[in-house]
């Protein structure tokens, strides 16, 4: 009797043990990137680093400073928002009100799709047809720019706030949507007025998982966007070539040998980009935790 | 069969059970005799299927779940600090409300439990074969034992159900509401099986049919708001209630 | 300016029209230009030759072995620890400090982005580990990042098996690794499968994380061992696409690698849509 209970007890140990795994990785990962990173901090202040202009990182002395990159991840991301977000609620709206419930459901599978390109296809598609496309209607010295990427990001951003949103107005107790038509308001008035303000915490879930995921593409960015780390104007800059901190550490960690200086630099940039997704998943997740009290309630 | 009218199969002293900070069954003492079949009673939410589950430590399973006060089962505490909860099950089976076989074959249902314990494959074999003639299935089911359990009807599924639990050879069978999802003419066919099997076990019933109670059960407990109101023979509590609220159950004043 | 309701209705509705359709042209176009252009590469040759004249000519057998390793290596990590880590979180685990922790850890990690975990694996596996730029390092590295999908899409497929099994197993006086070893884990498999297929969809296609742990610009020879960098499909394409030697002769090329990459991508999301279905039909039968 008690091999068996102690049998079963060490099955228990053993699982949650696999299952710490997680902890350790999140936790070594911690570790390395802000350990790797912070070694850069001898020779350079981390004042410099934050505030520092300039990306220089070959001139000598070497420049690493960081806004010039993240300035670079922020207009691309805004501009990927701004194109996403919009079309995204548009299309969860008509998915989730409008369509045929048999056309939504040849619809789920198309978004799914979207979701499961990979980044270098959506990338090389950005490339060969999107940065021409742009070159030649806007008449610009080089397509290769923010406005490139952010239209790449955008549609890559699209599943996830598409699929987000759908929940979030799926999610909108029919009694309410029932009680305004009742009132004699028209569909339309009733998705704008009672539905979309009870899903909006869902809906700005939706946008925080959207801007989380912009933020973090890699190849896209870095063959879409031209990668010149100057600070770009706003909003003209959107029309310029920019590096953002994505392509940096992917263009440049092959040329560096590890251990220098630059390969630290590198680390600082991932460990910012880390801090940054960190703190907008922190936010995502907490709307979303409020949309489900609400549910809930 | 006599000579176990008086023993005393389950004792329950002082049970008391909270989920959470909420009481659910106050200060129960019971005494469930040997082969017989008891019935609970009582409106839905009076606390008999949760009495149930104590004599199984199916409760074990609610995390908020808190119990004090003793069930002895052959005068062995179930509560005790060495009591394997394993072989308490073994011992004390269990049948459901909602017919739940697993999603395999009619022939592995039933092979389930004497598989894991440990059986020989003909040892199983002839379990199974028992097991089912017990519970009066094997006539419907003998050429379809490698169907999919859930092919069956809802009565023939409560059936294989019970020749799941039999297999395992309990001593003691415990029905939560088993004919609650099922129609008259399956209901009679358990209603008759649970009368057979009496014979070999010690049976308690939770129902909230009290013609159902009255057909089968020995003795009959009546349950209100989490307190065991009347105990006693089902002929008396029927024909002669001693409390006011039994009798306003019984005769159907409750609403 | 005001409409009267039922016109506002009708322009809204052809906004929200028109937004649709867009982003189905903006995919179908995507598709179908690097499906017609495309096509005309894929031939036997082209998947089982090695790269010939600097990657001007021949095939891609190489990248594609390479990716097929990584396939195989990250989900051999992957998928067990996945699978015991939601067992853990779904049949074992009481809400407490132990599960908040490995959720709060599962959540940050499926948050961070492809490349960071690059930086990881280059950190930990490459440099501290001493595997160097090789499958071993990228493989654990991929095995990281996909493992929070698993736990995820396993977690789920766990909580969809009804409760009546658990309690049915545990009346008959079986152990709770038991029965979750013999009803649920079975009855759970489907939902699991379907997690699994897309997340090989998902390292198929990861570009940065291999980048900074070992895929290799050119390497026409078949990796012989876990040791050995490697060519993979994703990286291939970026490199023939921005810094090939010729970049615009070698396009058929790269339309048929970008090809390729979704074929495996798309052949994953199908069997995973195959193996829903013909599960849901089961269970309503």
């Amino acid at each position: 009797m008690s091999r068996r209970n102690n049998k079963e007890k060490a099955i228990e140990v053993a699982l949650l043990m696999t299952s710490g795994v997680t902890i350790v990785a999140l936790f070594l990962l911690c570790i390395f990137l802000f350990r790797e990173g912070a070694l850069l901090f001898g020779d350079h202040s981390l004042v410099s680093f934050i505030t520092g202009t300039s990306w220089y990182p070959s001139s000598s002395p070497a420049k690493f400073g960081l806004l010039p990159l993240l300035a670079g991840s922020l207009i691309v991301t805004a501009g990927a928002i701004i194109l996403s977000v919009p079309l995204g609620i548009a299309a969860a709206i008509y998915m989730a009100e409008l369509a045929d419930p048999r056309i939504a459901q040849i619809l789920k599978p198309f978004v799914e799709i979207l979701a499961g390109i990979p980044s270098v296809v959506y990338g090389f598609f950005g490339l060969i047809v999107v940065v021409p496309l742009l070159q030649d209607l806007l008449s610009l010295p080089t397509g290769q720019t923010a406005l490139a990427g952010s239209i790449m990001l955008g549609m890559m951003a699209l599943p996830t706030i598409i699929s987000v949103a759908e929940d979030a107005i799926n999610s909108v107790p029919l009694s309410l949507k029932e009680g305004s038509l009742a009132l004699g308001s028209t569909h339309w008035q009733t998705i704008y007025r009672v539905i979309l303000p009870a899903a909006l915490s869902g809906i700005s879930a939706a946008v925080m998982l959207g801007i989380g995921r912009a933020i973090g593409e890699t190849m896209t960015v870095m063959m879409v966007t031209g990668n010149t780390a100057i600070i770009p104007g706003i909003p003209e800059g959107l029309f310029d070539p920019v590096r953002t901190m994505t392509a940096t550490i992917a263009l440049e960690m092959g040329e560096v040998p590890q251990g220098s200086e630059h390969f630290h630099a590198l680390f600082a940039v991932g460990a910012v980009l880390f801090i940054t997704t960190f703190i907008i998943n922190l936010i995502a997740d907490s709307v979303k935790k409020k949309y489900r009290l609400q549910e809930e309630a | 069969m006599s000579k176990n009218e008086n023993i005393i199969n389950i004792k329950i002293e002082n049970l008391d059970l909270w989920y959470g900070e909420k009481p659910a069954l106050k200060d129960i003492s019971l005494d469930i005799p040997k082969n017989k079949v008891t019935a609970l009673i009582g409106p839905s939410g009076c606390g008999k299927s949760t009495f149930l589950r104590c004599l199984n430590r199916m409760n074990d399973l609610v995390k908020t779940c808190r119990i004090e006060g003793d069930v002895l089962i052959d005068e062995q505490n179930i509560y005790g600090k060495d009591v394997d909860v394993v072989d308490l099950r073994k011992r004390v089976g269990m049948v459901f409300q909602k017919p739940n076989p697993f999603p395999m074959s009619v022939y592995d249902n039933v092979a389930y439990g004497p598989r894991i314990h440990g059986l020989s494959k003909s040892e199983v074999d002839e379990r199974v074969h028992k097991a089912l003639e017990d519970a009066a299935l094997m006539e419907e089911v003998r050429d379809r034992l490698n169907d999919k359990a859930f092919s069956l009807s809802g009565g023939q599924q409560q059936r294989l159900c019970i020749a799941r639990t039999l297999a395992v050879r309990p001593e003691i069978i415990l029905f939560d509401e088993p004919c609650s999802a099922l129609d008259p003419i399956s209901t009679s066919k358990i209603e008759d099986l649970i009368l057979e099997l009496k014979k070999d076990y010690t049976i308690v019933i939770v129902t909230h049919n009290m013609q159902q109670a009255a057909r089968i059960s020995d003795h009959t407990a009546f349950f209100l708001l989490g307190e065991l109101i009347e105990f006693g023979k089902t002929k008396h509590i029927f024909e002669d209630p001693q409390v006011k609220s039994t009798e306003d159950y019984i005769t159907g004043r409750f609403g | 300016m005001f409409l009267r309701p039922d016109k506002a209705e009708k322009l809204a509705f052809a906004t929200l029209k028109i937004c649709m359709a867009s982003v189905i042209i903006f995919v179908s176009v995507l598709l179908i230009h690097i499906i017609v252009n495309g096509y005309s590469v894929l031939s036997i040759e082209f998947i089982t030759q090695m790269p010939m004249k600097r990657m001007t000519e021949g095939g891609i057998y190489p990248a594609i072995v390479g990716t097929v390793s990584l396939i195989g290596l990250s989900m051999a990590l992957a998928v067990p620890l996945g699978i015991l880590s939601a067992i853990y979180l779904n049949e074992y685990s009481s809400p407490g400090r132990a599960s908040w922790a490995i959720e709060m850890a599962i959540n940050n990690l499926a948050g961070t982005p492809s490349v960071v975990f690059g930086l990881f694996g280059l950190a930990l596996f490459v440099k501290y580990f001493g595997f160097g730029p090789s499958i071993l390092s990228a493989s654990l590295t991929l095995a990281l990042l996909i493992l929070p999908v698993i736990i995820r899409a396993s977690k789920e497929a766990l909580m969809t098996v009804p409760q009546e099994y658990r309690e049915a197993s545990l009346a008959l006086g079986i152990t709770k690794w038991q029965t979750t070893r013999k009803v649920i884990l079975p009855a759970a498999i489907p939902g699991i499968m379907t997690g699994i297929v897309l997340s090989i969809g998902r390292v198929a296609g990861e570009t940065a994380p291999i980048l900074l742990t070992g895929a290799a610009y050119f390497l026409p020879r078949i990796p012989d061992s876990v040791f050995s960098q490697f060519m993979a499909l994703p990286y291939h394409l970026f490199v023939l696409a921005t810094s090939g030697t010729s970049i615009s002769q070698t396009r058929p090329l790269q339309y048929g690698t970008a090809l390729v990459l979704l074929f495996i991508v798309f052949m994953m999301n199908g069997i995973a849509v195959v193996i829903r279905n013909h599960y849901r039909k089961k269970l309503s039968r």
